[in-house]
C-alpha cells in the first residue's frame, strides 16, 4: 500500500483571510500524532516554502495554480502531495526505512520573488526577518535589495526607507492591509513596529493594487503581524548592544475558548548610551525609551466561514539628543531648552515624545458553500501625538485617523475571472504647531474600487484595477492600475505595470529632519488646499523580467527590473540654499528612473547568495534648475550571503549571515552661498558597510545570536555643520550620507514555547 | 449520478422549479500529470456555466461548481472527453486521446508507472 494513502487526511477548513495554505505535518515515527518540527514544505518547482514549527504546523503562501506540495525532512521519506484548493492539510511523514539513504530535502528560501502573481511581489518570511536581529520594521529591510535603508541622522536616530529611489511617503505601508505608516507616523512610524511582532512582509514594486487606496506611488509594503493562533504560546527575546540599546520582547498567546484566541505582545526598549565618537559635543545617536503594547483577539469559526481580528495598541516613545555639555557647564543636561523659551540655556537639545493609540477590527467571511465568494470588512482608528523641539524649533502634531474598507471577492462566469469590488472611507484630522504657526486640517475621502484579474491557467495573468475617490482636498479623481504577467517559457515571468497614485504631502512631519538646522521655512505657494500646496500626483510604469534556471546543478534566478515614476505634481522640498528650506509645487518635471538587476544563487547546500546592482536616476526641476535628487546615490551594490549547518536530531544548528552594501557618491544639497568654512564639497565620498550575524540554535526552544553592524567601522566624520554654534546660522545636522556611530555589536537570545 | 440526471430531467420537465446556480458535483477523470490537470480544468471551465473546476492528481477526482440552468454534467464530460480525457461516463475518442501530449498518455501503463515514480503520487 502506498504510504501517502495511509496518511493523507484532507479535511476542509475555511480559508483564512489571506491566501495562505495551512496545515500540519505529523511524525510518522512517533505513532502518537506528534507534530514534526522543522520539516520543509515547498511548492513543487518554486522557491516558495515554509518550515513547520514545533507543533508541526505550517502556513505557506497559496495560489490556486500551485498544486504539488513537497514535504521533506532529514531521515524521513520525501513526499509530494497534491493539494486541491486552499484547504487545511494534515499529513503524516514516514520515517525513512533505510537509515543510510541520502534524503534530498528542498530547503526553503527566506525571501522569494513570486513567479505567479501579476504584481512584482517579494515575500519576506520570518526567517529572513531574523537576519537583522534588531529592532523594528525599518531594519527588517536591510537584507532586501528592493528596499534601501538610509543611515540614521544624529537627532531622530530613525532610519528612513526608500523604494525605487523614492522616500517612504511615496510607499503605501500597511499592517495587515490597513494603511498605517502615514500622516503623522510617516517619519518615525517604522520604528514603532517592533521586529518580533512582524510575521512576514510583502513588498510590491510599482503601482500595486487599488484595494488599499490611492496613496501608493512607488510601491506597497504590507507587514503581517503575529497571529494568536500561529505564534508561539510564549516567546521571549532579549537584545543588548554596545551602543547602549537594550530591548525586551515578550509574546503570550493563548486559546480562550473554542473559537477565540488572544495574544499579548510587549515591547520595551531603553537607549541610554551617551556616545560622541567624533567629538563634536553632540550625541552620535539619540537616547530614549519606548514602551509598546499590543493585544490581539482572533475569532475563527470554520463552520460559518468567519475569521475576525480585533487589535488594541498603545505606544509611548521618548527620544532625546543634542549637545552633551555646555561651555558654561551649569551641570544641567536635563534638556530645559524647551522651545528656546529658556534663553539662559546654552545647550542645543532635542526631544521627541510620541504617543500613539490604535484600535482596529477586521471581519472576513468566506461562503462555505461557494469558496470563491468572500467578504471582508476592516476598520481602524488611530490617534498619534508628537510633541517635539529641535533646538529653538518647536513642532507638535496630533493626528486622528479613521479608516474603513469593505471588500467583496467573487468570480465572473468561472474561476479564471476573479473580481474584487468594494468601498473605502478615510478621515484624517491634523493639528500642527510649527513654532508660532498653527495648521489645522481635516481630510476625508469616500471611494469605490473594482479590480478584475484573469488567469488563463497557463502563461498569462492580468490584474486591472480602477478606483474613484472623492476627497475634500484632492477633489474627485480616478486611479487606474494595471499589472500583466506573461510566462513564455519555463521558470520565467515578464511583468508590466502602470498606474497612478496621489497623496497630500505632510510637509512638516515628512521633513522633520530639517528642523534640526537653522533654516527658515518658506512655503512659496498659497492657492492649494494643503498648506497652500497642491496634492502630489504621479504615474508609475514598470517592466520586469524574472528567470529561474539551474547553474551547475543548483537553483539560481535573475531579475531585471526597470521602473519609471513621473510626477505630474510634486511638493518640491528645496534645501539647496543653506539658510532656508522652500516648499513649492513642481514647476517643471520630476522623475525617478530605477533599474535593478538581482541574482540569487544556491552554490551549495544550505548556502544562499543574493546580489544586486541598482541604478537610480532621480531628477527634479528646482527653481534654480534641474538637479539630481540630493543625498541619493546613483549606483548601489548589495550582497547578502547566508549559510546554515545541517540540523542535528535535537534541531540544533548554526546560522551565519552577512550583508554588504556599497553606495556611490551622493550629491550634497548646495552650500555654495555659505561662508567658505561651512561649505561642503559637491559630492560625498562613497560608503561601504558590512553587517554580520551568527546564530546558534540549541533547540527549537532556545537560540542565541551575536552580530555586528558596520563592522569595518566606516564613519561620516563631521556630520554636523557649524556644530560649535548650534544657535547660529549655518548650523545643520541634515547632511547625513553615511553611518555616524561606526561599528556596533550586539547579542541576544530567543526562547519560545509552543 | 443517475439520481442527479433524474433530478435534472424532472426539473427540466417541470421547468418552474428553481435550479441550483451553484450546483456541486464530483466525478472521476483520468489523467496522470500537471499538464493533464491544466487541460482538464480548462476544458471544464470553458463549458459555459462551469464556475469552478479543481482536479486532484492523486484521487483523479474533479470537483465542480456549476450553474444547472446553463449546463449539466453530460456537457461538461463531453468537453473533457473532447480534449482527450476519459470521464466516468464518456470515453474520449482515440482521435481526441491522441491529441494530448505524449507524457500525458494515461492509458499507457508504462507512462502511468513513470509518473508514479517521478511524482511520488499516482
Amino acid at each position: 500500500m502506498r504510504k501517502w494513502l495511509l496518511a493523507l487526511i484532507l479535511f476542509p477548513v475555511v480559508a483564512t483571510a489571506q491566501d495562505r495554505l495551512e496545515g500540519r505535518i505529523l511524525d510518522g515515527a512517533s505513532n502518537s500524532g506528534e507534530g514534526l518540527f522543522g520539516a520543509n514544505v515547498v511548492w513543487l518547482n518554486t522557491d516558495i516554502g515554509a518550515v513547520t514549527d514545533v507543533d508541526g504546523s505550517f502556513s505557506i503562501p497559496y495560489d490556486s495554480s500551485y498544486s504539488q506540495l513537497v514535504i521533506s525532512y532529514v531521515g524521513y521519506e520525501t513526499e509530494t502531495i497534491t493539494v486541491s484548493g486552499n484547504q487545511r492539510i494534515e499529513h503524516t511523514l514516514q520515517a525513512s526505512n533505510d537509515l543510510d539513504e541520502v534524503t534530498v530535502s528542498a530547503r526553503k528560501k527566506a525571501s522569494a520573488r513570486s513567479f505567479l502573481k501579476a504584481e512584482n511581489t517579494i515575500l519576506v518570511s520570518s526567517d529572513e526577518l531574523l537576519k537583522a536581529a534588531c529592532c523594528n520594521l525599518s531594519e527588517s529591510f536591510e537584507t532586501n535589495p528592493s528596499i534601501d535603508v538610509n543611515f540614521a541622522n544624529a537627532v531622530s536616530g530613525t532610519r528612513q526607507i526608500r523604494m525605487l529611489g523614492l522616500e517612504s511617503p511615496n510607499i503605501l505601508i500597511a499592517t495587515e492591509n490597513i494603511p498605517s505608516i502615514r500622516g503623522a507616523a510617516q517619519a518615525y512610524g517604522l520604528s514603532f513596529i517592533p521586529g518580533t511582532w512582524v510575521e512576514s512582509i510583502q513588498i510590491t514594486k510599482g503601482a500595486g493594487s487599488v484595494v488599499n487606496g490611492f496613496e501608493s506611488i512607488a510601491g506597497q509594503i504590507n507587514a503581517e503581524l503575529q497571529k494568536p493562533t500561529k505564534d508561539f504560546s510564549f516567546y521571549q527575546n532579549l537584545y543588548t548592544a554596545n551602543s547602549g540599546r537594550n530591548e525586551l520582547n515578550t509574546h503570550l498567546n493563548t486559546k480562550v475558548s473554542d473559537k477565540w484566541d488572544a495574544g499579548f505582545y510587549l515591547h520595551g526598549n531603553l537607549r541610554d548610551g551617551h556616545h560622541d565618537r567624533n567629538d563634536d559635543n553632540f550625541l552620535d545617536m539619540p537616547t530614549g525609551k519606548q514602551i509598546n503594547l499590543m493585544n490581539r483577539w482572533q475569532y475563527t469559526n470554520p463552520e460559518k466561514g468567519l475569521v475576525s481580528f480585533i487589535n488594541f495598541r498603545y505606544m509611548d516613545d521618548l527620544n532625546e539628543s543634542g549637545q552633551i555639555h555646555s561651555n558654561s557647564d551649569d551641570g544641567d543636561t536635563g534638556g530645559h531648552g524647551h522651545g528656546g523659551s529658556d534663553s539662559n540655556s546654552l545647550l542645543w537639545r532635542s526631544e521627541i515624545e510620541t504617543q500613539r493609540f490604535d484600535v482596529s477590527a477586521k471581519l472576513g467571511w468566506v461562503n462555505p458553500s461557494v469558496p470563491y465568494q468572500s467578504l471582508g470588512v476592516q476598520t481602524a482608528f488611530s490617534w498619534h501625538n508628537q510633541d517635539s523641539y529641535f533646538g529653538l524649533n518647536e513642532y507638535d502634531i496630533t493626528h486622528a485617523s479613521f479608516y474603513g474598507n469593505a471588500l467583496y471577492n467573487t468570480i465572473i462566469s468561472d474561476s479564471r475571472h476573479k473580481v474584487k469590488a468594494g468601498v473605502s472611507f478615510t478621515y484624517d484630522q491634523y493639528d500642527e504647531d510649527v513654532n508660532e504657526t498653527t495648521y489645522e486640517r481635516t481630510e476625508n475621502s469616500v471611494g469605490g474600487f473594482f479590480e478584475y484579474s484573469y488567469d488563463n491557467l497557463d502563461a498569462l495573468t492580468l490584474q486591472a484595477g480602477i478606483r474613484v475617490d472623492n476627497h475634500n482636498r484632492l477633489g474627485f479623481f480616478v486611479t487606474p492600475r494595471l499589472h500583466v504577467k506573461y510566462t513564455p517559457w519555463e521558470k520565467s515571468a515578464f511583468r508590466l505595470s502602470a498606474g497612478s497614485g496621489r497623496r497630500s504631502a505632510n510637509i512638516f512631519t515628512e521633513n522633520q529632519k530639517l528642523f534640526a538646522s537653522n533654516r527658515n521655512i518658506n512655503i512659496l505657494d498659497t492657492d492649494g488646499k494643503i498648506y497652500g500646496l497642491d496634492p502630489e500626483v504621479a504615474w508609475n510604469y514598470g517592466f520586469s523580467y524574472l528567470q529561474g534556471f539551474n547553474l551547475l546543478g543548483r537553483k539560481a534566478d535573475v531579475t531585471f527590473d526597470f521602473y519609471r515614476t513621473d510626477f505630474q505634481n510634486q511638493v518640491v522640498v528645496d534645501w539647496e540654499n543653506p539658510q532656508n528650506v522652500r516648499f513649492y509645487n513642481l514647476r517643471g518635471e520630476s522623475f525617478a528612473n530605477s533599474f535593478q538587476v538581482e541574482f540569487n544563487y544556491t552554490p551549495f547546500e544550505r548556502f544562499d547568495l543574493r546580489t544586486a546592482y541598482k541604478y537610480y536616476d532621480i531628477q527634479t526641476d528646482y527653481l534654480s534648475g534641474r538637479l539630481e535628487r540630493p543625498l541619493t546615490p546613483k549606483n548601489r551594490v548589495f550582497a547578502n550571503a547566508g549559510y546554515e549547518t545541517a540540523k542535528s536530531e535535537q534541531g540544533a544548528q548554526w546560522k551565519f549571515d552577512a550583508t554588504f552594501n556599497w553606495l556611490d557618491s551622493q550629491r550634497y544639497p548646495s552650500t555654495a552661498t555659505s561662508p567658505e568654512f561651512f561649505q561642503l564639497s559637491e559630492r560625498t565620498p562613497t560608503v561601504s558597510t558590512l553587517n554580520a550575524q551568527v546564530t546558534k540554535v540549541f533547540s527549537p526552544r532556545f537560540e542565541v545570536y551575536l552580530g555586528g553592524e558596520n563592522i569595518t567601522d566606516v564613519r561620516q566624520d563631521q556630520p554636523i555643520v557649524n556644530a560649535e554654534n548650534p544657535f547660529a546660522t549655518y548650523f545643520d545636522t541634515t547632511f547625513v550620507y553615511g553611518p555616524i556611530f561606526g561599528s556596533m555589536y550586539y547579542a541576544g537570545l530567543r526562547y519560545k514555547i509552543q | 449520478m443517475k439520481k442527479i440526471i433524474a433530478i435534472v430531467l424532472v426539473l427540466m420537465t417541470t421547468g418552474l422549479m428553481a435550479q441550483d446556480k451553484n450546483a456541486k458535483a464530483s466525478l472521476d477523470v483520468d489523467g496522470v500529470c500537471m499538464m493533464c490537470k491544466k487541460r482538464i480544468e480548462l476544458a471544464s471551465l470553458k463549458t459555459k456555466g462551469v464556475k469552478s473546476a479543481v482536479w486532484n492528481l492523486e484521487t483523479h477526482e474533479l470537483k465542480l461548481i456549476f450553474d444547472e440552468r446553463k449546463t449539466d454534467l453530460k456537457a461538461i464530460q463531453e468537453n473533457i472527453a473532447a480534449v482527450g480525457h476519459d470521464t466516468q461516463e464518456i470515453k474520449a475518442t482515440d482521435e481526441a486521446y491522441n491529441t494530448v501530449h505524449e507524457c500525458c498518455r494515461y492509458r499507457d501503463e508504462k507512462i502511468r508507472d513513470d509518473h508514479e515514480d517521478g511524482d511520488g503520487g499516482r
